[in-house]
């Protein structure tokens, strides 16, 4: 008999802060979805502002002069680490993926790698820029 | 009337071969972009802030129009296979199905318009 119990199952309750500290595991495993997620708004500013380009000179002052503004610059900047964030977590993804440093030692030192070395790429993105 | 049991039914029968697309859909995107997105951050990075007659000269030249429209096809695509996981995890019911619906319609729409302005820039 298959499932008698459908539709009546206990769920996985949301653990992270409510019943279980944060840990530096927990907090950059949600922070890849937040960022990633969050892409979004500096995607689509992006792409208003090639649409903006492409139609005329005053549309593309508007949406030039958003993007640039202060606000603009901050959105934007965010993203920018949150995109470096974003990708190194990423990375990681992709070295646990092939079964390598899913041990709790080399799991921490990959999320320290992940954090600080979103950082430093955005600083240096920053910088050449 | 069958007489197999349900064990008889399925044994040979493996995982039906399909349900890891989403992952390795995933999984073929983020590498994609780990070489597109350093690539389109500092390109776009390099031209934002510019007049608009060297945006347009930007855009017309192949490098720069051809990554931009990568990385906003590759990249909207693996958005959209985060975004269903995403709403999967925390939404149940119909807004699930809405949700999921409605991001795939803008994430193909802003890819396409994406798209469009660089051809237009371009060509």
């Amino acid at each position: 008999m298959a499932d008698v119990n459908r539709g009546n199952r206990p769920l996985s309750p949301f653990m992270l802060g409510k019943y279980y500290r944060f840990q530096l595991n927990s907090v950059t495993s949600i922070l890849t979805r937040i960022t990633g997620n969050a892409m979004l708004v500096a995607a689509l500013m992006i792409v208003w502002w090639l649409l903006a380009a492409a139609t005329s000179a005053e549309y593309f002052a508007l949406a030039d002069y958003v993007l640039t503004s202060y606000l603009g610059d901050l959105v934007l900047f965010l993203s920018l680490w949150g995109m470096w964030y974003h990708l190194l977590a990423g990375v990681r993804h992709l070295i646990w993926d092939a079964a390598i440093g899913l041990d709790v030692p080399t799991a921490t030192k990959l999320g320290y790698a992940v954090v600080g070395g979103s950082l430093f790429f955005t600083l240096f993105t920053v910088a050449i820029i | 009337m069958a007489f197999l049991t349900d064990r008889k039914r399925a044994t040979g029968w493996g995982s039906a071969k399909k349900g890891t697309e989403h992952f390795w859909s995933m999984k073929v995107t983020s590498v994609a972009l780990l070489v597109l997105i350093p690539l389109f951050m500092f390109n776009f990075g390099s031209i934002l802030g510019a007049d608009y007659d060297t945006v347009l000269a930007h855009y017309s030249r192949p490098y720069p129009a051809i990554l931009a429209a990568l990385t906003l096809i590759v990249g909207f695509k693996h958005f959209n296979l985060g975004f269903q996981v995403l709403i999967e995890d925390y939404v149940h019911g119909a807004w699930e199905k809405i949700l999921i619906i409605g991001m795939t319609c803008l994430s193909y729409g802003a890819a396409a318009v994406g798209v469009f302005a660089l051809a237009k820039l371009a060509l």
